[in-house]
Parts: C-alpha cells; structure tokens; sequence
C-alpha cells in the first residue's frame, strides 16, 4: 500500500539547515496498523506529514497504492489527499461552527457528493463511531473522546486508502485514549491501513506492527502481538 | 463555481459565524449610507445655492438710471437721468444683433381691495418680456401679454401668495380686485422660485401704469436680455456698447460713473458657477474620503476575518479542499455579503435622502439627492475593493501548507 525508498527532508532554519530525515525506506502492506514511535525531534511527524502530502520530501520516492506521489501540484495533491487520505489529528481540528455530522460530511463535499448522499453516508459513519444521537451537537457540546470520535468518522467518510493518526490519544484521558484506540482497532480490524504516530509505548502496542525513529532514521521495525481492547463503541 | 451546493455552504458558513457576518455587512452598509447621505447633502446644498442664486436669466443686463456727479455740455451734476419709452425703441433699433428680449419695469405699492378686505402689495408694471427674464412660472391663467400692453389693459397676474391672501380657495381668475380707483381683473396666478417676496408681487402692464400716472413715458428700469451665444465676452461687449449709446443720449460724461448704472448678470453668474464648482468639489471629495473609509474598514475586516480561518482553511485543505476551491469559498463569500449589505446601505440611503426632501431646508440642504450612476459606482467600488481585500489574504491562505496552518493554535 505505502512504498517508500530513501526518504530525505531537510528544513532550512536561517542560514544552517536541519536534516530531519535522513533516507527512510519503509513497505507498509495493506491492512496494516503501524505505529510510528519516537521521541519529539526522531522526525516521526514529519514523516508523516510527507506520508499525507501535507509536506513534500527533498529526495527520494513515495508510492501510494502504487502511484508515485511527486511533483504534485496544489490542486492535484489536494485531490490525492481526498481520495486517497484520511486524517486524524492530536487537536482533533472539527470546524467548531459545523455541527457532528456536518463535519463528517465536508470531505464527502470535496467530493463533489450530493448533499443527500453526504448527509447520508456522514450519518452512517457517525453510526459506526456510536455518535449517531449526537449528529446536531456543536463540537463545544462534545467531550474529547466525542470529538476525536468524529474526527474518525470525518477521515473514515472519504473511504481514504490509508488513515493517518498524529498523536490521535494526546491530548485525551488514558480511558478515552482506549476509547478512540479500540476504535482504531475496529476499523483496521475491517480493513483499513492505519499509521498512527505516537510517543506512548502503551499506545503502540495497541497496533500490530510498530516503527521507532531516531535522529531521522529507523532504528527499529518489528512486528508485535496486538494488545486487543474491548469494544467501546 | 456557481454550484447551488456551493452556496449552501457558503449560506451555512455566513448564518453559523453571524457575528462576523455582521461586521463585515455592518461596515460596508455604513460606509455606502454614509456615502450616500454625505453626497445626498452635498447636492442639497447645491440645489439651494442654485435656487438662492442662479434662479433668474442668467443673460441678462439691467440698467438703472442714476444722478449724474459731473456737469457736462453745459448740463449741471446733480441732474437726475430718467428713462422713457423712447429708450425701449432705440435699444430694439439699435442692438438687433445682441438683442433677445426687453422689457421695462416700474416699481410702486399700491393697496388691493377685493370684497372689502384691503391689503398692500408690491406691484410691478412690466411688458411680456418679463416672464422670462424673472423666470416667472405661470400656474393658472396667463401672464401679461404684447396685447395688454398695447391697448393699456386693466388686466394683472397676481403672485400665488396674493391669490392665497385674496382669495383663500376661491379661484381668482376673472375676479376683479380694486386697485387705485379702478377694478383690475386677475388673468393670471404665477408662482417664482426665488421665495415668498417674488410670489407677492402684482404684475401689471407698464403702459397702464404710465396711464394711470397722467399719462406719462417714464420707465424706472430696463431690463435686457441678450443671445446666450454671446458668450462672456459677448455679455461684456454688448453692456460696453449699450451703456455708451445711453451716455451719448442721456448727455452723461463719459467718465461719469453714477449717472447710469448697468448691471450684467453674466459676471455674478460666472461667480456663482465658480462658487458652485468650488461646493461640487468639496461634495466629491467628502464622498471619496467617506468611500476610502469604508473601503479601508471592509479592508481590514477581511484580512482579520481570513486570519481567523487560517486553522479552518488548513483542515478543508487536509480533508481535499483545492487552493481554487478555497479562495473561491471566500471570495464568494465576501463578495455575497458586501453586496447585499452594500445595497442594503444604499437603498437605505437613498430612502432617507428621498424621505428628507425638503425638511432640511432650513440647514441650507434643499431636495438631496444623489444620481443613480454615482450610487452605483460607489456601491461597485466598496464591493470590488472588499473583494481584492479577501482576495490578498485568501490567496496566502490557500498556498500555505496544511501543515502550517494546521500547527497554528
């Protein structure tokens, strides 16, 4: 699903430059739930921000679902993003003046969907993270494992290839971090491939395979037994 | 661009985030009322300086006979100069080339009686000419005509405040008011733009005057008016002329300033447009600093207001929102609310200015207006200028990374 071979990014900071990846290969197959670990500065969200066509490498290939990603412009990345990409992020970023299943639905506006269908589908997805009663609440009225549940549901809406999570548990309790965590689980469980990015090693146990990065390289790769959490939702 | 799904969610975007909505619309609309009513008044103050000044013919000379203060071909100084019918002849033989219209004027107050109810009014025993040159406006009836004076007619047109004062509602036409010992018939009511004074006056033929005054020739004033092709130079060509024909009639020293006097409307009229023009200026440049204004405070509201969605903008774009579709959604959006409050403003504006008319006049501000091209294009201009200020802003939004505006807490 993700091929990537000798990855480099380097960022100018004045007059020296940081050189944050220093050529990352890396296959992640379809179905996979990675989690990419590593302390702040190892390079592990950018390497994701490359992964999600948010940032764009110095050197090196990327192939999602076997389209080379480069040299993309704007409009086409942005077109990628939507097809191809689901994001979940630590903020959780839902529009705060679009209501649940309004944010549920914008991607599905980028689309180009109808809005019946929109309302449709979001409602479906809203379903499936168990916030359906919750579909006309503003996201101030939603509590941090609500929302970062509809943050899912908003990334999940698009049918993305692969879901991108940055630190989706930080800036949540260790109860709602299980939460949204076994919502992760069930949706790789049906299928999806998942990166999560995360500084929390009980976190990544909690996915199948798990990456370490230091200093812009990868230190270790290796698969482990998935600690599986009960159904939340 | 135009999608209807598009402005659905541009719709949702401008009912969910009134207050900015507010602003942005509440800035626009005052800087277009604002606008409006600041011309409007503008123009009203035009409008009365027009009517306080510019209300008679403009082309015309007026000529008073004076006191001569220079003895001249054995004639004393001190010798009043008069005017006789003669004069009117040898200026309508003399002049043809300058010449459009002339009449004399007599000036006396006499008491009117109608019904046994008297009052005195000022009269003016006039030829036909005088109607234009006063640009007296008739309302019923007929102004004193070529007839009239010819067969020295007890015929007056009366002003429409006489009418008012005389008759209250009954029609004055064909009623007969005494005046002196004779019952003259009103043949026409008139009204005159330059105010109340004009409109009570009585307008009588001049040779039935001079009738009633033992039959005699004499004329207070002339009053002429010459071709408007003349020009200025013209204007001042034909008063040269006419005043050295009279000196040479009347036997006055040439240099003798105060035995004749004219006076030439064309050099206070060149005055007044001055004046005016000086007024238009002040108006305009009222209305384009009101404009910059509102275009400056429309400005900064939506470099503010594309601040705020940096974060916004940055999640439509990770979840597939084109830079095109971005840029766009604000645009429409700011153009959206700058129109329809811009015209909100304006067709507030212009209802007031309509409303006011002339319950402004004591301030000097007569019937405000303002012209629908200006209106239109001060609207145009708020709208543009408000776009081009979404437009900067919404750009730099739309190129920076996801990431970037992501990050921005």
């Amino acid at each position: 699903m993700i091929q990537i071979n000798n990855l480099h990014k380097s960022y100018k900071m004045g007059s020296s430059s940081l050189h944050v990846l220093k050529g990352i290969d890396l296959k992640i197959d379809e179905g996979e739930l990675v989690a990419i670990m590593g302390s702040s500065g190892s390079g592990k969200s950018t390497l994701l921000n490359i992964l999600g066509m948010l940032d764009i490498a110095d050197e090196g290939n990327y192939l999602l679902d076997n389209v080379l990603i480069k040299d993309l412009t704007e409009t086409i990345a942005a077109n990628y993003r939507n097809r191809f990409l689901g994001f979940v992020f630590q903020s959780f970023n839902l529009i705060n003046y679009k209501n649940a299943i309004e944010n549920v639905a914008l991607p599905l506006y980028y689309q180009g969907l109808k809005r019946k269908i929109r309302q449709q589908k979001a409602l479906e997805y809203l379903k499936k993270v168990g916030l359906k009663d919750w579909a006309k609440h503003l996201p101030s009225e939603l509590s941090g494992g609500q929302k970062q549940r509809v943050a899912i549901a908003r990334a999940m809406a698009s049918e993305p290839k692969v879901l991108l999570a940055d630190e989706p548990t930080g800036a949540l309790d260790s109860n709602t971090s299980n939460e949204v965590m076994s919502l992760i689980q069930k949706i790789n469980n049906d299928g999806k491939t998942i990166l999560v990015v995360t500084h929390e090693i009980e976190i990544a146990q909690m996915c199948k395979r798990i990456i370490t990065l230091k200093d812009g390289v990868i230190v270790e790769d290796k698969k482990i037994d998935q600690i599986l959490l009960e159904d939340y939702v | 661009m135009f999608s209807r799904d598009q402005w659905q969610e541009i719709f949702e975007t401008i009912r969910k985030n009134k207050l900015r909505t507010i602003l942005s619309g509440f800035t626009v609309a005052l800087g277009i009322f604002i606008f409006i009513i600041l011309f409007g008044f503008g123009n009203g103050l035009k409008n009365s300086f027009e009517q306080f000044f510019l209300d008679d013919a403009t082309n015309t000379l007026w000529l008073y006979p004076g006191v001569t203060s220079k003895a001249y071909r054995g004639f004393k100084d001190n010798r009043r100069i008069e005017f006789e019918n003669s004069d009117l002849i040898d200026i309508e033989e003399n002049f043809t080339f300058f010449l459009e219209n002339i009449t004399p004027r007599i000036n006396r107050r006499e008491t009117l009686s109608y019904r046994g109810q008297s009052n005195s009014y000022n009269i003016r025993a006039i030829g036909p000419a005088h109607q234009y040159v006063e640009k007296t406006i008739i309302m019923k009836g007929r102004f004193i005509n070529q007839k009239d004076v010819d067969e020295r007619t007890k015929n007056i047109t009366i002003g429409r405040l006489v009418a008012q004062d005389i008759f209250k509602k009954e029609d004055p036409i064909g009623k007969y008011i005494e005046m002196g010992e004779s019952a003259f018939k009103v043949v026409g009511v008139f009204q005159d733009k330059s105010g109340d004074r004009e409109e009570r006056l009585v307008y009588l033929p001049y040779t039935t005057r001079q009738l009633m005054e033992k039959n005699n020739d004499k004329i207070d004033q002339i009053i002429v008016s010459f071709n408007p092709d003349l020009g200025y130079i013209g204007a001042l060509a034909f008063e040269k002329q006419l005043g050295d024909f009279f000196k040479i009639k009347k036997v006055i020293d040439p240099s003798d300033k105060s035995g004749l006097y004219i006076r030439n409307t064309t050099e206070r009229v060149r005055q007044n447009q001055q004046f005016a023009s000086v007024l238009q200026i002040i108006v305009a440049f009222v209305g384009i600093g009101t404009l910059i204004a509102g275009i400056i405070g429309i400005s900064n509201i939506m470099v503010f207001v594309v601040k705020e969605r940096t974060k916004e903008l940055g999640v439509r774009k990770a979840l597939g929102a084109t830079p095109i579709s971005v840029v766009g959604m604000i645009l429409n959006e700011s153009i959206f609310i700058t129109t329809s409050s811009g015209i909100f403003g304006l067709l507030l504006g212009v209802f007031i200015l309509s409303r006011l008319e002339d319950q402004l006049e004591q301030y000097f501000i007569l019937d405000p207006y303002v012209d629908s091209l200006t209106a239109l294009i001060a609207t145009f201009l708020l709208i543009f200028f408000g776009a081009i200020a979404g437009y900067i802003p919404a750009k730099r939004a739309a190129s920076i990374k996801p990431i970037v505006a992501l990050r921005d807490e």
